[in-house]
């Protein structure tokens, strides 16, 4: 309990740092870095909601696209019915959740083991790709919004606060994605350590004893899931805010994999590691997209395989772990505690 | 009445194709339990084999026939020594492997030949029936996915190998105990999934548009049988293939083929609620 506390307590500091740093950055970056380290941002909420469903969750979704894309969409679909933003971001969390709800119940009521639940989550994100594709033309409009088909939907209206009608600039995007990442990771903190936080990671660790005692798997799996598809949803809205534009594409399985990406080398079980996991496979990918010798499917493709042949717990649990085990060293000699059990199960284990 | 012919026709053809591209995916998971994210790309290499041989001119039927599935078999056997091997009794890592791989090979063979789409032509001509036309390669599928499913139930029923294989699917200790050898059972069930899925590569490249990310149109339809069908190879496979083949060719022919797939994923999620060990999981229990 203690350490809990404790933790949190260092969550609040570092996220009051982080929120100085991203208040202040603006002035010590141009607008073409700023403007790349908003769509990480956006990312690095995407794979929270990965790192939250998986890590904490026991839930392997291959689909987190679809919560990301269907937000996405909601966003744009909402900009262009509202004057004010506040109904279409509300949309882009509310629709995906309903989605997930519906997805969710039919996967764990149903008591699908994992494998299953990754195949039926990716099956939908393909299926989704293809009915997006599919809604060219006059006949698919939502109240003004054209859905535009393989061609997606351009110049969303940006931000737009009620009351005052004040639009937002760049500057304004880069503090919205910084304070909701901000916001997403200490909520995530707090929910864990919450009663029902505690009860979602005893169901991945124990399935079988957290029912006997009396905890339904079901009902907080599903609900861990729709938390994760909000999640996934809001990281839609910023980056369709960001490019002022969302396409079918979104839904493919190059994003599916990327954010499987992200949170498998970040780490399983930690809530920084897929945050780092997004941002340093986001500035690969970017500084692939710049030459021309290498393709981006085959580089990710190839430390996908890396990791889980060499380094399945990821970077963040491993380097923890190394330094404890440094640490212990150190100490060696003195008198001392037995040593401490793992801070982390390894995934495998808590996953199989 | 024509009409009634050619919606008959197209259905049949609707679940020719299931069987076809989700064969190789049933026989991997039925023997190993482990589902190949890579599918997808087996079915490309196989149908890039085909064009390939065929635009350096091999006979389009040795091409599809015997080059697809040997290259892929051996593809297959290859994965399975360097990487599935690694990972046994671990589902969801060879899940995560196996989706790595997809995106490398999608990326290799895009780096190699370019993001365009190849073809062959469709072989065999086509045929009247009343006011419509159809091709014959249509049958020719249909037959060939026949012959497939007649081809497991005789090699997995009558042959040695068919026996220690089934024997290895229900008890690998046992079937280890008794002198079987569970690694190379595994790395032939690979290789011969891996070269029935080249097969559906190589027979599907006339009818589809063979480019890198290809895989990706297939696996969805793929995934929802096998899992639909459960853990037997035969009777999963054909059940699932009839009821969605048929769902999906009627939903397209009311609505549109889009969202005669969307009909399909909802009756496949609403069948897993029902039924969460698939068809087979309930009906025809250990069956083929």
């Amino acid at each position: 309990m203690i350490r809990t506390v404790l933790s949190l307590r260092v969550t609040l500091l570092c996220a009051l740092g982080a929120a100085v740093l991203a208040g202040l950055a603006p002035q010590f970056v141009d607008t073409f870095t700023l403007l790349q380290a908003t769509v990480f941002v956006a990312m690095a909420v995407l794979a929270l909601s990965l790192g939250f469903i998986w890590g904490f969750g026991g839930i392997l979704s291959f689909g987190q696209a679809a919560f990301f894309g269907l937000g996405g969409y909601a966003y744009a679909v909402g900009a262009f019915n509202f004057t004010d933003s506040t109904v279409p971001v509300i949309l882009s969390m509310l629709v995906p959740m309903l989605f997930a709800a519906l997805l969710g119940y039919f996967m764990f009521y149903g008591r699908i083991s994992n494998v299953y639940v990754g195949v039926i989550t990716l099956t939908v994100t393909l299926i989704l790709f293809n009915v997006v594709n599919s809604t060219a033309g006059d006949a698919y409009r939502i109240g003004s919004a054209a859905l535009g088909g393989f061609n997606g939907i351009p110049s969303v209206p940006g931000i737009t606060l009620p009351f005052t009608g004040y639009a937002f600039a760049p500057e304004d995007d880069w503090y919205l994605a910084a304070g909701c990442l901000i916001v997403v990771f200490v909520g995530l903190k707090l929910l864990l350590a919450s009663h029902f936080g505690r009860v979602v990671v005893a169901i991945r660790e124990n399935e079988v004893r957290a029912s006997l005692l009396g905890y339904d798997p079901r009902l907080y799996k599903l609900l861990a899931f729709v938390v994760g598809g909000g999640i996934a949803g809001l990281a839609g809205c910023l980056y369709t805010l960001w490019g002022a534009f969302i396409s079918p594409t979104i839904f493919g399985l190059a994003t599916s994999a990327q954010i499987i990406i992200w949170v498998m080398i970040g780490g399983l079980g930690t809530l920084i590691g897929p945050v780092l996991g997004a941002v340093a496979i986001q500035v690969l990918v970017t500084e692939i997209g710049g030459q021309q010798l290498l393709d981006a499917n085959f580089v990710l493709g190839a430390i996908l395989l890396v990791f889980v042949l060499v380094l399945p717990a990821g970077v963040v649990p491993t380097v923890e772990r190394g330094v404890a085990a440094l640490w212990r060293r150190g100490r060696r000699g003195r008198p001392g505690p037995a040593e401490a059990p793992a801070a982390h199960p390894l995934p495998g284990k808590a996953l199989s | 009445m024509d009409l009634a012919a050619i919606v008959g026709l197209n259905v049949l053809s609707g679940i020719a194709s299931l069987v076809l591209i989700s064969l190789g995916l049933a026989i991997i998971f039925g023997m190993m339990k482990i589902i190949n994210l890579a599918h997808g790309e087996f079915l490309m290499l196989g149908a890039y084999a085909t064009v390939l041989s065929t635009n350096h001119g091999v006979n389009i039927w040795f091409a599809m026939l015997v080059i697809s599935p040997v290259f892929v078999g051996l593809v297959g056997i290859l994965v399975e020594r360097t990487l599935i091997r690694v990972l046994y009794g671990r589902l969801v890592d060879t899940m995560l492997a196996t989706w790595g791989l997809s995106l490398f090979i999608v990326g290799l063979v895009t780096m190699i030949f370019g993001n365009t789409i190849n073809g062959v032509p469709t072989p065999l001509g086509g045929f009247q029936v009343g006011a419509y036309r159809s091709d014959l390669y249509t049958p020719f599928l249909a037959l060939v996915a026949l012959l497939l499913l007649c081809g497991v139930v005789v090699v997995l029923r009558f042959t040695r190998f068919g026996l220690i294989a089934r024997a290895t699917m229900q008890k690998p200790d046992m079937a280890s105990a008794l002198g079987v050898d569970p690694d190379r059972v595994y790395m032939a069930t690979f290789g011969i999934g891996a070269a029935v899925t080249g097969l559906a590569g190589g027979l599907l490249a006339p009818v589809s548009g063979v480019a890198p990310t290809m895989g990706s149109a297939f696996v969805a339809k793929a995934f929802i049988t096998v899992v639909g069908g459960g853990a037997s190879i035969l009777a999963g496979t054909a059940s699932a293939s009839l009821l969605f083949g048929s769902i999906n060719q009627m939903g397209s022919y009311l609505t549109t083929p889009v969202f005669g797939e969307v009909i399909l994923l909802v009756a496949a999620t609403l069948l897993i609620r029902v039924l969460p060990e698939g068809i087979t999981g309930r009906f025809f229990r250990g069956s083929l």
